[in-house]
């Protein structure tokens, strides 16, 4: 077993181990907080696919969580009114399954992400970076502007969502439900890593030129994992609201954006775990230090510069040591 | 005489008032290897973009096969067999040695979109990647990472890449450029086997290995070929001479 399989294991144990813990020496609150770290895990391991393997710096990516939160919150929001979603033709009902509700959130932030990325894959670089920003903003006012979905104030949903056989209001078997969501994203995104189409991927990253000239489409495989990654993180977009059981236009923040990227880089870009590392540090963080200190930001930001300056494999790389070639 | 692998006819380009192809006519036929010469500058790494589809000539034609390609993206050449090596190597310095391989196999099998496969187990990838890679010499270093090669092993690993796509023609931009006298002749006895498998267009500034390897030799000056000829006329050349040779020949 390599170093760094070791820390992943460390981690998937200690995700497995404190939730437990909490759960048995009846800490709710604890549970709660490991839930949003796994959500925000899954969210950042989502972008992480873009930015880390596909080499796409994405500042839109709240784009999808909040479209995979609106996803939750409108159709919560019908069913828990009896107000059909739509009612022509056909009805629509809204639904309270999380089944169903995760499949929408996928296939819409799927397809924002495919239109997202055919636009702003025509650029690079800090250009790329400001076209998702812009989209990001531009999702954002359209929620706070639309109001039969709360505008400004969002939506609250009354009861969290079910799951066939198990009772989500417990706050360990909704945990358990994330978690599981993680590993399979987690599994998911090593398996494209290693596969064919993260080959291209990988080197479409490094040297694009070359891509083409061996006959593939780099920028095509750069799209198709750009919608991976949107569709991922809008799954996560639809569990976070979950367990706000709320959900509102600062999901589609830019800062929402920020933190996202924030996690990859505190955990490691291009590391499988570095999403996980860092946004389980990101909300360790923010519970500890945003205790004792309002501006607990300000040690925030003096964290990434210190490893962007010294440490540019961020958590994992500090215990894992150099990054070793998936083989 | 056979019909031409590689043909360019009256291809122009200028960039503003800079003109770096000039009407130049070329071709490449099987079994040999074309050497294309000339002075820093001349335009060579230029009429190779022009050739494999990077930049778009003003003026002119390329033929692959007797296809005209000239509007085709690179990709589509590259498909068509068409395999070009870098003047500085392009290679995903991250990945193994193995991995840039597995990468021009890839695109010749065309199969991409394998998401979940492990392409490392796919044999018949292997197969292709390991036999460039043994053609070249560097079987002993493909579990290597690329950022860890010598300079070198990435010319050769530039070629092997080429290899593994069982080319109609290659297209080489000095493929000896910064090999020392050892490595150089090493990638010259390799070329000289490989233009039996395909013939080679050959950019290159060492003239030891441009007169023990080339059928003909071209000269490219201001964007103009300004000779072509078997080497011995090009030696010969007073025009060459005064525009590139000087005293090296
Ligand atoms: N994109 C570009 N825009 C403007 N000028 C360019 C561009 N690319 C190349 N040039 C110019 O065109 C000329 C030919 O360049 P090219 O790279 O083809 O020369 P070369 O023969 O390959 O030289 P070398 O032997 O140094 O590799 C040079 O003067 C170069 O500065
Ligand atoms: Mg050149």
């Amino acid at each position: 077993m390599t170093r760094e399989s070791f820390v992943n294991l460390a981690l998937l144990t200690a995700l497995v181990a404190v939730p437990l813990w909490a759960w048995v020496a009846g800490e709710p609150f604890t549970i709660t907080l490991a839930t949003r770290a796994v959500i925000f895990a899954l969210a950042a391991v989502g972008l992480n696919l873009a930015l880390g393997l596909g080499g796409m710096v994405s500042f839109g990516h709240a784009v999808f969580f909040g479209l995979g939160g609106y996803s939750m919150g409108i159709l919560a929001h019908h069913a828990q009114n009896f107000l059909p979603l739509y009612d022509g033709l056909i009805v629509i009902e809204g639904t309270k399954s999380m089944p169903v509700i995760w499949l929408v959130a996928i296939v819409v932030s799927a397809l924002a992400a495919l239109l997202i990325g055919l636009l702003s894959l025509r650029t690079s670089g800090v250009y790329f970076i400001m076209i998702t920003l812009a989209f990001g903003q531009m999702f954002y006012y359209f929620a706070i502007s639309w109001r039969a979905y709360g505008g400004e104030d969002g939506l609250s949903i009354w009861v969290r969502n079910d799951f066939p056989g198990l009772n989500t209001l417990a706050p360990i078997q909704f945990y358990g439900l994330c978690f599981a969501l993680l590993l399979a994203a987690l599994w998911l995104s090593a398996r494209i890593a290693r596969s064919s189409f993260g080959l291209v991927l990988n080197a479409a990253r490094q040297v694009p030129g070359r891509v083409e000239t061996v006959g593939l489409d780099g920028q095509r495989a750069k799209l198709v994992a750009f919608v991976i990654s949107g569709a991922i993180t809008g799954l996560a977009g639809a569990l976070f609201a979950d367990l706000n059981r709320f959900v509102s236009p600062t999901m589609f923040s830019w800062h929402m954006s920020g933190e996202l990227i924030v996690f990859i880089i505190l955990g490691g870009a291009a590391r499988l775990f570095g999403p996980v590392a860092g946004a389980v540090l990101f909300v360790a963080m923010e519970h500890v230090l945003g205790d004792l200190w309002d501006h607990w930001h300000i040690l925030l930001g003096a964290l990434l510069l210190v490893i962007v300056l010294f440490a540019r494999g961020g958590l994992i790389g500090l215990l894992a040591g150099k990054a070793r070639n998936h083989d | 005489m056979t019909k031409p692998v590689l043909e360019v006819r009256g291809l122009s380009k200028r960039f503003g008032a800079l003109v770096v192809s000039d009407g130049i006519d070329l071709s490449l036929r099987a079994g040999e290897i074309h050497a294309v010469i000339g002075p820093n500058g001349a335009g060579k790494t230029t009429l190779i973009a022009e050739i494999c589809g990077g930049l778009a000539p003003d003026a002119g034609s390329v033929h692959l096969n007797g296809r005209d390609v000239t509007g085709l993206p690179i990709r589509a050449r590259a498909k068509m067999g068409l395999a070009r090596t870098f003047q500085i190597s392009a290679l995903a310095m991250e990945d193994t040695v193995l991995q840039n391989a597995l990468l021009g196999a890839l695109g010749a099998a065309g199969r991409p979109w394998r998401f979940f496969r492990p392409v490392l187990s796919d044999r018949s990838l292997r197969v292709v990647a390991e036999a460039a890679l043994d053609r070249v010499g560097l079987s002993h270093k493909a579990a290597a990472r690329t950022a860890e090669l010598s300079h070198g092993e990435r010319r050769q690993l530039e070629v092997a890449v080429a290899l593994t796509l069982t080319p109609t023609a290659f297209v080489m931009d000095e493929p000896m450029a910064g090999l020392g006298t050892e490595g150089g002749a090493r990638m010259t006895a390799l070329l000289g086997t490989l233009k039996h498998e395909a013939p080679i267009l050959l950019v290159e500034h060492d003239m030891d290995a441009v007169f023990a390897l080339a059928d003909r030799i071209s000269v490219l000056a201001g964007g103009r070929v300004i000779a072509s000829g078997p080497p011995d006329a090009i030696r010969a050349d007073a025009a060459v001479r005064e525009a590139y040779l000087g005293d090296e020949a």
